[in-house]
């Protein structure tokens, strides 16, 4: 059962860097790919519907590794402390930017509200890869699951090469699904970018699965080195797809190589926080199965439908004045 | 400053903001649904320029309680991560379940709904709107479930040390929670109401566009607020009575009642200070026997007050918090077990008196605008706008109230309840730096002080634009807008 929640939680980080990843990618390039204001709006309105809902699989993530780990969530939380608080308003920043940008018609608010979705998206998606490393490279932790030492333990070369992995992923991810959701020359620019970008954007990811799985990192290597041969060869939906590809083997072979520990003590092996030691009880597993169950599968289908519904492609034609 | 009082500071700053945004949202998303769907039913354009005006601005405020709310649900891991290892095989299942069945359907059918005005045909469209409402009503059980079980801990047994989860079905069915969500949700609507009804009274007054959209929306406002105060008070009654039996201590905090009385009267307004060990001194004009009747429905009963309750508390619960260096300077210090009092007394009367006023403002709208009048004069919208701010103080007033009036302990002990589970607040909070928190505390309060002054900008701005503003406008080539 406390496995079983492993998996799912690696399921929901999963699907919240799948997912947000391209939103967060986005974001980023916002001022590279969107040259003018309304390019820029045509690719906010890619992500529009969409973004919300991705941010959720993060939310859930969160509050399942309360449930189902307790221990995991609170020492993880409290370690990396001043890098969640960033990630937070990071979040904050853009979540809102995201709604206000077109409610002002002028182009200084604009403006500002572009810088903080670029902004934003840039610290949140480096904070997500720093805590995804620091939970599979582990922390100065004691025996009570606490940080010893100094508020910055969580900021390691290993864990910024992490953070680098995920903002690198991100930037190619966002290229990618701008190419595929956007129609004229600003999918020319993205397909572009992305090819340009991946072989240095990508290589911290690379790394990182080096560091941790030594020559596994070169089935992730493989599977974007198809993505991006599909996207050079126009396709951009199989590229797309591969991108997702590539980042199930990363959580796979991040999440596997972590099991059974959720987040190691670099002090001392007894002290690291396992499976066993921080799972709640087989009762609230039970139950939270029973809703994850019944739940996930009607947010897929009703996410995919909003992916469905909004399954144009977007272009400058489609914008209108004053947004 | 110790970690402690930051982290308290911090939680306080950062729900009581939460929840300005929240109840807006809940009521108001409900209230959009309700227009859309007189719109769709009835074909009448009138409706449909409501759902748009009210809908923009539901948007507006939507996104702030969005955001807001996730640091929410990271908090308890940063700053309280004692708590969070305390507690979290009962907590944290309400907060999964709240993600699962509630935030996931919000986000999703709410982005559905803002770009799906054109793309969708009109009942489907209409199905979002119902959808994202009915979950904004759905993740407020879930997280008062959460509360609840904090004030009224069931469900349980004590296994190694800590609480752990026997029956869900008992965390979702206290009666705690029962009484604490038609309350909340009751309050959301009161601030909703008073919304639409200043908004409306500020456009007719000035004799916008539209005359019969904000007649409409006075109307609708009006009612809606003479309902929401009816509920309000049978269930906080409800509330009242519960806390009376779960947590005594609170409620003679909330009096400031320092002896048992029988039959005890009910304080209307204090002069001089409430905090002991004053309190003895206090000159406060009463309602004899009305408290009594408030706890127990008997205008006959004793109510214990604060200096027989804490032996009681002592005996229970221990007079001193154990030696440990993790309780920083408490360790070892003796146990306070009275709430402040002069937050929880004015708290309590301020939650009641802003409601009142809220009430009286909605019943005498009713009134002025009887058979379609319209007073002329400039105090008629001033008064309607001033209004808008009077449930929300009564909102916040409420939660400072019953959250501060818990203290010491985060997790209130359950008198009839399972034995040793208790946890007071100086034992939740994590092992981080004053450093860390002050940074949070700074950085956050900041940002929130920035958003406040811009959702209000655009609010404002919104307002003023009217009918005209919110309208969708055609491209060259015909296609309709596509953005928020």
């Amino acid at each position: 059962m406390e496995t079983l929640w492993f998996v799912l939680i690696a399921v929901l980080w999963l699907g919240y860097l799948f997912l947000e990843g391209f939103d967060f990618g986005v974001g980023m390039l916002l001022p590279v790919l969107g040259r003018d204001n309304t390019e820029r709006r045509v690719m906010i309105n890619t992500i529009g519907p969409v973004w919300d809902g991705n941010e959720v699989w993060l939310i859930v993530a969160i509050g399942a590794t309360f449930a189902a780990f307790p221990g995991w969530y609170a020492a993880l939380l409290s370690a990396a402390y001043l890098p969640l608080t960033l990630f937070l308003i990071a979040l904050i920043g853009r979540g809102v930017a995201f709604d206000y940008r077109g409610k002002v018609d002028n182009p200084r608010w604009r403006k500002a509200w572009d810088f903080t979705i670029v902004a934003g998206s840039w610290i949140a998606t480096l904070c997500v890869g720093l805590l995804i490393s620091t939970t599979v490279l582990g922390l100065p932790i004691d025996a009570n699951g606490d940080r010893v030492g100094s508020p910055f333990a969580a900021i390691r070369l290993d864990t910024v090469i992490g953070a680098l992995a995920f903002a690198g992923y991100a930037l190619v991810h966002g290229a990618v699904f701008t190419a595929l959701k956007t129609e004229g020359e600003i999918r020319e620019r993205a397909r572009r970018v992305a090819l340009t970008l991946a072989p240095v954007a990508l290589l911290p990811l690379v790394a990182l699965l080096a560091i941790v799985a030594g020559l596994w990192a070169a089935v992730v290597v493989a599977i974007l080195g198809l993505a991006m041969w599909r996207l050079a060869a126009d396709r951009d939906g199989q590229s797309f797809a591969l991108m997702g590809l590539a980042i199930a083997a990363t959580v796979t072979i991040l999440f596997g190589s972590l099991y059974p520990n959720v987040l190691p003590s670099t002090l001392n092996d007894a002290w690291s926080l396992t499976v066993a030691n921080t799972a709640s009880s087989p009762y609230t597993l039970q139950v939270i199965t029973w809703v994850a169950g019944f739940g996930t599968p009607a947010v897929l289908v009703y996410q995919g439908w909003t992916y469905w519904v909004f399954r144009k492609r977007i272009g400058v034609k489609h914008i209108p004045a004053a947004h | 400053m110790e970690v402690l009082e930051l982290a308290r500071w911090q939680f306080g700053i950062t729900t009581v903001y939460h929840f300005l945004m929240v109840p807006l949202t809940i009521g108001l998303s409900l209230l959009v649904a309700g227009m859309q769907t007189a719109w769709v039913r009835t074909g009448n354009e009138r409706y449909y320029k409501m759902t748009k005006f009210w809908g923009k601005l539901l948007l507006i405020n939507f996104a702030m309680g969005v955001v807001t709310g996730i640091v929410q649900e990271f908090q308890f891991g940063m700053a309280w991560s004692a708590y969070s290892r305390f507690v979290g095989d009962v907590f944290g299942a309400p907060l999964a379940m709240e993600g699962i069945v509630a935030f996931f359907v919000e986000s999703t059918f709410l982005g559905l709904w803002i770009f799906g005005w054109d793309k969708l045909p009109k009942k489907v469209h209409l199905a979002c709107a119902w959808a994202f409402s009915l979950a904004t009503m759905a993740s407020a059980y879930f997280i008062l479930a959460a509360n609840s079980w904090m004030q009224h801990p069931v469900g349980i047994e004590m296994h190694e040390g800590r609480p752990r989860l026997t029956s869900i079905w008992a965390v979702l069915t206290n009666n705690t929670v029962l009484a604490a969500f038609p309350h909340t949700i009751a309050g959301a609507f009161a601030v909703s109401a008073a919304f639409l009804v200043g908004i409306a009274a500020w456009h007719l007054y000035r004799k916008s566009e539209e005359e019969r959209v904000w007649r409409s929306s006075l109307k609708l406002g009006t009612w809606v607020g003479v309902v929401a105060f009816a509920a309000l008070s049978i269930s906080g009654d409800l509330q009242g009575k519960l806390m009376f039996e779960q947590q005594p201590m609170k409620m003679a905090a909330a009096e400031a009642l320092c002896h048992t009385e029988q039959p005890a009267s009910f304080s209307v307004f204090a002069v001089g200070d409430v905090t002991r060990p004053d309190c003895e001194n206090v000159k406060s004009i009463t309602v004899p026997a009305l408290l009594s009747f408030l706890a127990h429905n008997d205008f006959s009963s004793e109510v214990k007050g604060i200096q027989d309750l804490v032996p009681m508390y002592q005996e229970k619960y221990g007079e001193f918090y154990p030696v440990d260096e993790r309780l920083g300077e408490l360790s070892g210090k003796p146990i306070d077990y009275v709430p402040a009092l002069p937050v929880t007394y004015w708290g309590f009367r301020l939650m009641i008196g802003f409601g009142a006023i809220s009430a009286g403002l909605g019943v005498f709208m009713l009134w002025l605008t009887r058979k379609n009048r319209t007073p002329t004069g400039w105090w008629f919208p001033v008064l309607g706008l001033a209004g808008i701010a009077t449930p929300f103080l009564a909102n916040s007033a409420g939660w400072i109230f019953t959250e501060m009036g818990r203290q010491p302990f985060v997790v209130v002990p359950n008198p009839s309840g399972v034995d040793g589970v208790w946890m007071f607040t100086a034992q939740a909070v994590s092992q981080a730096t004053v450093g860390e928190i002050l940074t949070s505390l700074i950085a956050l309060t900041t940002v929130y002080t920035v958003l406040a002054v811009v959702e209000f900008y655009l609010i404002r701005k919104y307002v003023r634009g009217g009918i005209p503003g919110v309208l969708p406008q055609k491209t060259d080539d015909g296609a309709l807008a596509f953005a928020y």
